[in-house]
């Protein structure tokens, strides 16, 4: 299915429909990777791409800090972490945490 | 069978719908009409301050169109988290407006206020009862934190809203209640099936985000039964899709398959999703799992002080090499000239002066995986806050010039190292607040923590 990018690995972002994140209250964040098909979520699940163990060492959290969830009827990876500062503290760079998912972007598929 | 037609006006009141939208699911008969008013999402200010997030003009335009449609159906409005945190006076303001609509239409009904501010003695009498838990993760909790709380609200499940509906009220104004109670109220009190009524619950407060692409805020109504709901936008050109239904328990929720309500859980993990025609969904197998007791979820906000920002850039080379070096230098520096100025009558702790780096991770802070990387230039975004504004003011307009000259090493000579895209460099933005508690209580009746009134408008 990945013919078309002629050989260089596809990125999550190249193959999700949406990656967003958000507050899921003032307290916690939540990353959202959605699927169009059905064939490119389970493709992406396989791939291992994106896992617990992978999302904790990019964003540098411990792993038993990191909820992870795969969503079959919505085609979606879902992964939700306590936020490095409450919402809306001197620390807090991001109030509605939109802009978290930045790095999850870019990641590329493994061979 | 039973079946219960929900019609949610938008997924927030002041954002708007389609006038045509909301005519339609009139038409088809809604038993209630519910629209959210509150969030947390835009930071601890509103309830704080108790200052509402929308604009009047734009909340009393739908709260028109709804008085209207209700009573033109004759039935329950119900409006949740009034004035967007549910303090009293985000209830008063949304009674005001109402009062208004009703003057100008020549309406007359029957109205509650559920109001769910919390009293600072039951709190602290609840704390030392052991009453009170924290989630997970919160921040610690004293009597001293709830006395210095400026706001503290209770999340109210439908058993308040249900109880002013019984008394008869045609109109309701709640304070903080959970986005889905005031939706899945009337389907549970008519016998709907509490998982289909919960679930469905959760897809109506956010009006139209469940549909497939949501070109804007809009009205969406739900057909809920014993064991099973529909769900269609009621804007022809809109559609939900199995997909796009099933994905919205993904949204702002930690876990997409569990959500924590004041009586228990909903349990969405055996849900299926069925597409009816290309825009309406079926929904079986949600479930709700009563805890057996109630938990009212507490959400407090404290004043942190008042608040300068000072926008800057940086294009130096030899600063930006150094950068976190001559931020923290500089402002350990300032502490000697805060002395000063105010000899000693501020102290160092009374105030702070934080930085973010934009162009480096001024998004993403300790979450930033490129951290090391930074381009030609930067901008910084100080924030000043100190107990008051006349101190806030001397601090930021004294930094900033203190900053601007502040030197390094490579340069001998007096530099000018900050880049002000404005004058004067600091802006007051006020008084700031900040999140004090992720806790909830457990009272001893669900209703003893709303006070309930009822009111001829």
């Amino acid at each position: 299915m990945f013919d078309r990018h002629l050989g260089k690995r596809p990125t999550l972002g190249e193959l999700a429909k949406l990656i967003r994140s958000k507050n899921a209250g003032a307290f916690t964040l939540t990353f959202d990777v959605m699927f169009e098909t059905e064939e490119v979520y389970r493709e992406v699940l396989r791939s291992g791409v994106l896992t617990k163990t992978v999302f904790a060492a990019l964003y540098r959290v411990p792993e038993e800090d990191v909820m992870f969830f795969t969503h079959d009827a919505a085609r979606a990876i879902k992964i939700s972490i306590p936020r490095p500062a409450i919402q809306g503290d001197r620390d807090d760079g991001d109030m509605y945490g939109g802009q978290q998912h930045a790095p999850l972007v870019d990641l590329q598929l493994p061979e | 069978m039973v079946e219960v037609r929900v019609l949610s006006a938008s997924g927030q009141i002041g954002s708007g719908f389609m006038e045509s939208s909301f005519a339609r699911g009139i038409s088809l008969r809604p038993h209630v009409i519910g629209c959210d008013a509150g969030s947390t999402d835009a930071g601890p200010y509103y309830l704080g301050s108790g200052k509402p997030h929308f604009p009047r003009a734009g909340v009393k335009r739908d709260m028109r169109l709804m008085m209207l449609g209700r009573q033109q159906a004759g039935v329950p409005l119900i409006i949740g988290s009034c004035g967007f945190a549910g303090g009293d006076a985000g209830v008063d303001w949304m009674l005001d407006i109402v009062r208004e609509i009703a003057m100008d239409e020549g309406l007359s009904f029957s109205l509650a206020t559920v109001r769910s501010e919390q009293d600072k003695d039951y709190l602290k009498n609840c704390l030392r009862e052991g009453r009170i838990t924290p989630l997970h993760p919160a921040p610690p909790i004293s009597e001293a934190i709830i006395d210095r709380s400026a706001h503290i609200v209770g999340m109210m499940g439908h058993e308040p809203i249900a109880r002013a509906l019984g008394r008869g009220a045609d109109v309701v104004l709640c304070g903080r209640a959970t986005d889905t109670s005031l939706f899945a109220t009337v389907p549970l009190t008519m016998g709907a099936g509490a998982g289909p009524a919960w679930h469905a619950a959760k897809i109506l407060e956010c009006g139209t985000a469940a549909t497939v692409i949501r070109k804007r805020p809009d009205s969406i109504m739900a057909w809920i039964r014993d064991d099973h709901f529909d769900i269609e936008p009621m804007d022809l050109e809109s559609r939900c899709s199995p997909q796009s239904v099933a994905s919205h328990t993904l949204y702002e929720n930690a876990d997409p398959f569990l959500i924590s309500e004041p009586d228990g859980t909903i349990d969405c993990s055996a849900s299926r999703y069925e597409a009816l025609d290309d825009r309406a969904v079926r929904v079986h197998g949600s479930r709700f799992i009563p805890s057996g007791r109630t938990t009212i979820k507490l959400e407090g906000a404290e004043r942190a002080g008042c608040q300068a920002v000072i926008i800057a850039g940086v294009r130096e080379p030899y600063i930006l090499r150094q950068l976190d070096g001559w931020l923290d230098a500089m402002r350990q520096r300032f502490a000697t000239r805060v002395e000063e100025i105010f000899g000693g009558r501020v102290r160092s702790d009374d105030y702070d002066i934080h930085v973010r780096v934009y162009g480096r991770d001024g998004v993403m802070g300790r979450l930033e995986p490129l951290a090391d990387q930074m381009g030609h230039e930067v901008g910084l975004l100080f924030t000043i806050t100190a107990p008051d504004e006349p101190t806030v003011d001397s601090i930021a307009k004294t930094f900033a010039h203190f900053a601007l000259h502040y030197p390094i090493p490579e340069w001998g000579g007096l530099i000018s190292g900050l880049a002000f895209p404005m004058a004067p460099a600091h802006v007051i933005r006020g008084e700031v607040f900040r999140f004090n508690l992720n806790h909830i209580v457990t009272p001893e009746d669900p209703l003893e923590m709303f006070r309930i009134e009822l009111l001829d408008v």
